[in-house]
C-alpha cells in the first residue's frame, strides 16, 4: 500500500508517524507559533510563518504550502489550526495527527501582499532541494527575490548538490543577492556577487545593485560600473522592445482596419458602422464561450478557433443585410451614406446594450493566450504575439482570395469599372453585397481577436473606428498593401513617440503628422494610379 | 442564444424594422418618463446615462434609485404620498445633462434629483440647479474642490479615499516609490495633484514619483506597463496609484497580468475599480491588487446582508453585485427621506437647510452624517481583489472620516471651508474671514 504512494506523500506519512512518537505532549515554540495562525492578525501570521519555516519541523512545508493555497484552516475560538489536503483529508497542524473533520467555525487563514511575499520566501527555502527541477528553479528564484540572510545556508547546501545547469545558475544568482545584502560578508564575496549580477544583466539585477545601500568603496565602484553596463545594454533592448510594441500595435490597427479597407477602400462606402461589426464579432466570441462554459468546459482552449468562423458568418450576414437594405440605395451619395451608417452604428450599439446589458462581458483568455516569455531582456506576451500572427494570416488569406478566386476577380472588376463589368455579365449588385459582407465578416474576425485584449462592451467598436479610417486613408484608399504598411508605420511611430511624449501627446502628434502628410499626398502612401481611380 | 440574438439584430435592419426599433425605443423612454399628472405623488428625478460610454456605470445607479423608491413605497412612501421616479437619459452627453435637468425640474416638477457620475456632467448641471433652486444628490467619489448649496456629495472626497490608501501603502507595504497613473481628465489630474503634494509633504523625493496620463479608453498598455516595471526596478518598494477610469482598466490589468507583474511585487491601488468593473475581467491574475472605497460588498454587517438580499431579489439576479456608488446613493436617498420627514415638506429650501446634521446608517455598520459642507462622514476600507471578483478588506480606518470639500494639501484651497449652516458659504476663507462667493 505504502509503496504505491507518490514519493513525497510517502515521506510525509513516514514523517507524520515519526513525529507522533517524537513529539512530547507539552507545547513548544512551534506549537505556539501554529496557534498564532488562529489570531486572524497579519503581524501574528507573519511571525508564525517565520518560526514555522525555520523550525526544521517536517510539517513546515505542508503547513506553509497549505497557507499559500488557502488550505490552512484556523479556528479562532479553540486556537486549533488544520491543514486540509486536496483529497479532503485533514491533519492537525500542531501535531500532525489526522482529524476526522475540520469544525465549521474554522476559516482559511487570510493573507495580504506582505504575507504572500513571506510565504513565497519560506516556500523557496523549503523547496530548494525538491526532486522536481521546475520546483527547484522556482524556489531559487523566490530566494533571489527575497534574498534573506537566513536562506544562505539552505542555498549553499542546495548549490553543492545541484546538477541542473539552469537551477545552478539561479541558485548562484540567489546566493549573490543574499551576500550583497549580508552586512558581514567579506569584500571579496561582495565583489563576486556584483560580478554575478552584472552577468545576469536584467532589471531585477539592477534593482538589487541600486538598492543595496552603503558598501565598501571598492564594492560601490564595481556596482556603479555594473549598473552602467546593465543600463546601456537595457537601453539597446528597450529600442527592440519599442519596435516589438510598435509591431504589436500595428497588427491591432491592421486587424481593425482591414475590413474597412474593403468596404471603404475598395468599395468607397464610408461605413461608420464598421466598428460595430468588430463589436458583434467580440460578442459572438462571448456567446461561444458562454455555451462552452456551460456545456463543454473541456473545449475552452478551442473557443477562439470556434468563434472565428462563427464571427465571420454572423458579422458577414449582418453586413450583407445592411448592404441590401440601406447602402445599395445610397451608392454615389457619400454624405447620406455617412449619416445612415452612423445612425446605424448607434442603433446597433443600443441593440447590443439592450440584449447583453451595458456592462462589460467577460471573455476569458485560453491558456495559450495568457502569460509571456522572455526574449533576451524583453517580455513578449503570448496574446500579442498570436494576434500578430493571426493578423498576418488573415491578410494573406484575403489577398489570395482577391487575387486567385472568381469572386475576387469579380470584386476587382466591379470596383474598378462597374458598367464594363456589368456588360461582361457580372451580377454587380450581388458582388456588391458579397464584398460588403466580406468586409464586415473580416471586421467580425477582428472582434474575436480584440476581445482578448480589450473590453467586450457595446462601446468596443467606437474606439477603433477613428484609428481604422486613419490607417486606410494614410495607407492609400483602395490598396490593401497600403493598409498593411500604413498600420505598421503608425503603430511603430506611435510606440517610439509614446515613451518620449507620453500617451496623450503621442497620439496627438500622430494625428498632426497624418494631417500634414495628407496635405502633401492626398491619396495616401500608395495611391492607385490609372483609370481605376475615378471609376 | 446566438440564434436569437442574430435574429433580433437582423430584424432591425429592414427599413421598416429600423423605424419600428426607433419608435419602440422612444415609446420605451416615454413610458419610463411616464409624466402622468398625479398630485398625490412626490416626483423624484433620476439623471443617469442609460446609453453612451457612461451607461456601463450609471445604469446600475438608476436601478438602485428605482429599487429604493420601490422599497420606500412599500413602507408607505413619504409624508403619506407615494414616490414616483422620473427617469431621463442624458446619454453620456454633457450638455444634454443640463437640458434634461432643466426638463426634470421645470416640466416634471421633481422634488429632488439623484444623478451624474462624471465631474464634467455635474459641472454642466450645476447652473441649472442653482437657477431653478432644486437639490442634486451626487453619489460618486470625486476630486473635491467644490461645495455648492444645491448639491449634496455622498461619494468620497480625496481625503476619504486617496489619502488613506496612500497612508496604508506607506505604513503597511513600506512603499517608497510611487507611480500615479490616471486617465487624462479633471478627476485624476486633481487627485494626483493632491497626492503629489501629500507625498512630498511626507518626504518623498520628486524622482520617486512618476506621473502618467493616458487618453480615455486607452487599450494598448504595453509601453506603460513596461515603464512601470522599469520604474519599479530601482531597488525601492514601488506601488501604482491608479485613477484610470472606466473601460481602460480591463486592458491595463490584463497587460499587468500577462507581463507577470504580481501584486506582491508592485501592488496597484485603484480608486475607480469596484465589484461592477471586475465583473468583466478574469480576476485570477489580479489577486492581491488593491482598491480603496468606503464600501465593499464583502463587508459583513446586518445592514449590508439585508441590502444585498433585497437588491438581488429586486433585480431577480442572485449574482448581481453591489458597489460603492450604490451605497452612496442609498445613503443620499435615506438622508433626503429623513430630512423631508423632519420638515414635513419637499420644498427645496427647507430640505437643504434640514439636511446638514442628518444621520443615517450606512451599509458597513456605522452611521454617516451630513456635514455643513454638504459632504458626509464615511469609513475608508482597503480591499484586496480575490479570485471570485470580490474584495477582502485588509485595512480600515478606525472611525468615520469627515469629507473635506477643499483639500488641505493644495495651496489654493487649504484655507477654504464649505459651511452652509453658519457661514452660508461654500468657499469661506478662514484666513481672510471672507466668503469668496460664486466668482472663484
Amino acid at each position: 500500500m505504502l509503496v504505491n504512494l507518490p514519493a513525497r506523500l510517502r515521506t510525509l506519512l513516514l514523517s507524520l508517524v515519526l513525529i507522533a512518537f517524537a513529539l512530547p505532549a507539552f507545547a513548544g515554540p512551534f506549537e505556539d507559533a501554529i496557534a498564532k495562525f488562529a489570531n486572524d492578525d497579519y503581524s501574528d501570521t507573519e511571525e508564525a510563518i517565520g518560526v514555522v519555516a525555520s523550525s526544521g519541523n517536517p510539517l513546515a512545508f505542508p503547513i506553509i504550502s497549505a497557507l499559500q493555497d488557502g488550505r490552512l484552516m484556523a479556528d479562532s475560538d479553540s486556537k486549533k489550526v488544520y491543514v486540509t489536503g486536496a483529497d479532503g483529508k485533514s491533519i492537525d497542524a500542531a501535531t500532525g495527527q489526522p482529524v476526522d473533520s475540520v469544525p465549521d467555525s474554522a476559516s482559511a487563514v487570510r493573507l495580504n501582499n506582505r504575507l504572500r511575499r513571506s510565504v513565497d520566501a519560506a516556500i523557496g527555502s523549503l523547496t530548494l532541494q525538491s526532486p522536481d527541477i521546475a520546483t527547484r528553479l522556482q524556489a531559487a528564484q523566490s530566494v533571489f527575490k527575497s534574498h534573506e540572510e537566513t536562506a544562505l545556508e539552505a542555498v549553499d547546501g542546495a548549490l553543492a548538490k545541484e546538477t541542473n545547469k539552469s537551477v545552478k545558475a539561479a541558485l548562484g544568482d540567489a546566493r549573490a543577492a543574499i551576500l550583497l545584502f549580508k552586512p558581514d560578508a567579506s569584500e571579496v564575496e561582495k565583489l563576486e556577487a556584483v560580478a554575478t549580477l552584472k552577468a545576469r544583466g536584467d532589471q531585477e539585477a539592477m534593482a538589487l545593485l541600486t538598492g543595496m545601500g552603503d558598501q565598501p568603496a571598492s564594492v560601490a565602484k564595481a556596482a556603479a560600473s555594473a549598473i552602467g553596463s546593465i543600463q546601456s545594454s537595457l537601453a539597446v533592448w528597450s529600442t527592440v522592445q519599442n519596435a516589438w510594441y510598435g509591431l504589436s500595435l500595428g497588427s491591432v490597427l491592421l486587424l481593425a482596419a482591414i475590413g474597412l479597407a474593403i468596404t471603404f477602400g475598395v468599395m468607397g462606402v464610408i461605413n461608420m458602422a464598421h466598428g460595430e461589426m468588430v463589436m458583434i464579432g467580440a460578442y459572438t466570441t462571448f456567446v461561444v464561450q458562454e455555451v462552452i462554459r456551460t456545456r463543454y468546459p473541456g473545449l475552452f482552449d478551442y473557443s477562439l478557433l470556434i468563434a472565428v468562423p462563427l464571427a465571420f458568418l454572423v458579422a458577414g450576414a449582418i453586413g450583407v443585410l445592411i448592404e441590401r437594405s440601406i447602402i445599395r440605395f445610397l451608392y454615389g451619395r457619400p454624405l447620406e451614406t455617412l449619416l445612415a451608417t452612423w445612425g446605424l452604428s448607434l442603433v446597433l450599439q443600443q441593440a447590443v446594450r439592450t440584449m447583453f446589458g451595458p456592462t462589460n462581458r467577460e471573455v476569458g483568455n485560453p491558456s495559450w493566450m495568457s502569460g509571456a516569455f522572455e526574449l533576451g531582456q524583453i517580455t513578449i506576451t503570448y496574446n500579442r504575439l498570436w494576434i500578430l500572427v493571426f493578423t498576418l494570416a488573415v491578410f494573406a488569406v484575403l489577398l489570395a482570395m482577391l487575387r486567385y478566386t472568381a469572386l475576387g476577380l469579380e470584386m476587382r472588376a466591379v470596383t474598378q469599372n462597374r458598367r464594363m463589368a456589368a456588360s461582361m455579365g457580372i451580377a454587380t449588385s450581388r458582388v456588391d453585397a458579397l464584398t460588403f459582407g466580406l468586409g464586415s465578416g473580416i471586421a467580425g474576425i477582428a472582434g474575436v481577436a480584440l476581445s482578448q485584449i480589450d473590453n467586450v462592451s457595446p462601446n468596443l467598436g467606437q474606439s477603433y473606428i477613428i484609428d481604422s479610417f486613419m490607417v486606410v486613408v494614410f495607407g492609400g484608399v483602395g490598396n490593401l498593401w497600403g493598409t498593411l504598411v500604413g498600420a505598421f508605420t503608425l503603430g511603430i511611430a506611435n510606440k517610439f513617440l509614446e515613451p518620449v511624449a507620453g500617451a496623450v501627446l503621442g497620439k496627438i502628434a500622430i494625428l498632426v503628422l497624418i494631417i500634414l502628410f495628407i496635405q502633401k499626398r492626398p491619396r495616401g502612401l500608395f495611391a492607385l494610379k490609372g483609370r481605376a481611380v475615378e471609376a | 442564444m446566438l440564434k436569437k440574438s442574430t435574429h433580433d439584430i437582423a430584424a432591425s435592419f429592414s427599413r421598416r424594422g429600423l423605424f419600428a426599433a426607433t419608435a419602440g425605443l422612444m415609446l420605451g423612454l416615454a413610458s419610463l418618463t411616464g409624466a402622468k399628472a398625479a398630485d398625490d405623488t412626490i416626483k423624484v428625478g433620476v439623471l443617469h446615462s442609460l446609453s453612451g460610454t457612461m451607461a456601463i456605470s450609471e445604469t446600475t445607479l438608476k436601478d438602485t434609485i428605482l429599487f429604493l423608491i420601490d422599497e420606500q413605497n412599500k413602507k408607505g412612501g413619504v409624508l403619506g404620498k407615494k414616490l414616483e421616479a422620473v427617469v431621463v437619459d442624458p446619454a453620456s452627453n454633457w450638455p444634454l445633462f443640463a437640458e434634461k435637468a432643466r426638463e426634470l425640474i421645470t416640466k416634471d416638477k421633481v422634488a429632488v434629483v439623484f444623478g451624474c457620475w462624471t465631474s464634467v456632467s455635474r459641472k454642466s448641471v450645476l447652473p441649472v440647479f442653482k437657477e431653478l433652486n432644486n437639490i442634486l444628490f451626487y453619489p460618486v467619489q470625486y476630486e473635491g474642490e467644490e461645495s455648492e448649496r444645491n448639491v449634496f456629495y455622498t461619494g468620497a472626497a480625496p481625503n476619504q479615499q486617496a489619502i488613506p490608501a496612500v497612508d496604508y501603502l506607506m505604513k503597511d507595504e513600506k512603499v517608497k516609490r510611487w507611480v500615479l497613473a490616471g486617465t487624462d481628465y479633471v478627476y485624476p489630474r486633481t487627485t494626483n495633484k493632491i497626492l503629489e503634494a501629500y507625498l512630498k509633504s511626507k518626504g518623498v523625493a520628486q524622482e520617486d514619483i512618476m506621473i502618467n496620463y493616458t487618453p480615455f479608453g486607452h487599450s494598448d498598455w504595453q509601453t506603460i506597463v513596461a515603464d512601470i516595471k522599469k520604474f519599479g526596478s530601482a531597488g525601492k518598494k514601488t506601488a501604482v496609484v491608479s485613477t484610470i477610469n472606466g473601460d481602460a482598466n480591463v486592458p491595463f490589468y490584463k497587460e499587468l497580468g500577462n507581463q507577470g507583474i504580481k501584486a506582491k511585487d508592485i501592488p496597484v491601488v485603484a480608486f475607480s475599480v469596484g465589484e461592477e468593473e471586475l465583473a468583466g475581467i478574469d480576476t485570477k491574475p489580479l489577486l492581491g491588487h488593491l482598491a480603496a472605497w468606503n464600501y465593499f460588498q464583502s463587508v459583513k454587517s446586518p445592514e449590508n446582508e439585508k441590502f444585498i438580499k433585497a437588491w438581488q431579489a429586486y433585480t431577480k439576479n442572485p449574482k448581481r453585485v453591489t458597489n460603492d456608488p450604490m451605497e452612496a446613493s442609498v445613503i443620499g436617498f435615506n438622508m433626503w427621506v429623513k430630512a423631508v420627514e423632519k420638515v414635513k415638506s419637499t420644498d427645496p429650501d427647507k430640505v437643504i437647510d434640514a439636511l446638514p446634521g442628518t444621520e443615517t446608517p450606512n451599509l458597513t455598520g456605522g452611521v454617516s452624517k451630513m456635514l455643513p459642507n454638504h459632504h458626509i462622514t464615511k469609513p475608508v476600507f482597503i480591499g484586496e481583489i480575490k479570485a471570485n471578483g470580490q474584495f477582502d478588506v485588509v485595512w480600515k480606518t478606525p472611525g468615520l472620516v469627515a469629507g473635506d470639500a477643499w483639500s488641505k494639501e493644495l495651496d489654493g484651497s487649504k484655507d477654504l471651508i464649505g459651511d452652509w449652516v453658519g457661514k452660508k458659504c461654500g468657499n469661506f476663507n478662514t484666513k481672510t474671514n471672507k466668503c469668496l462667493g460664486s466668482g472663484s
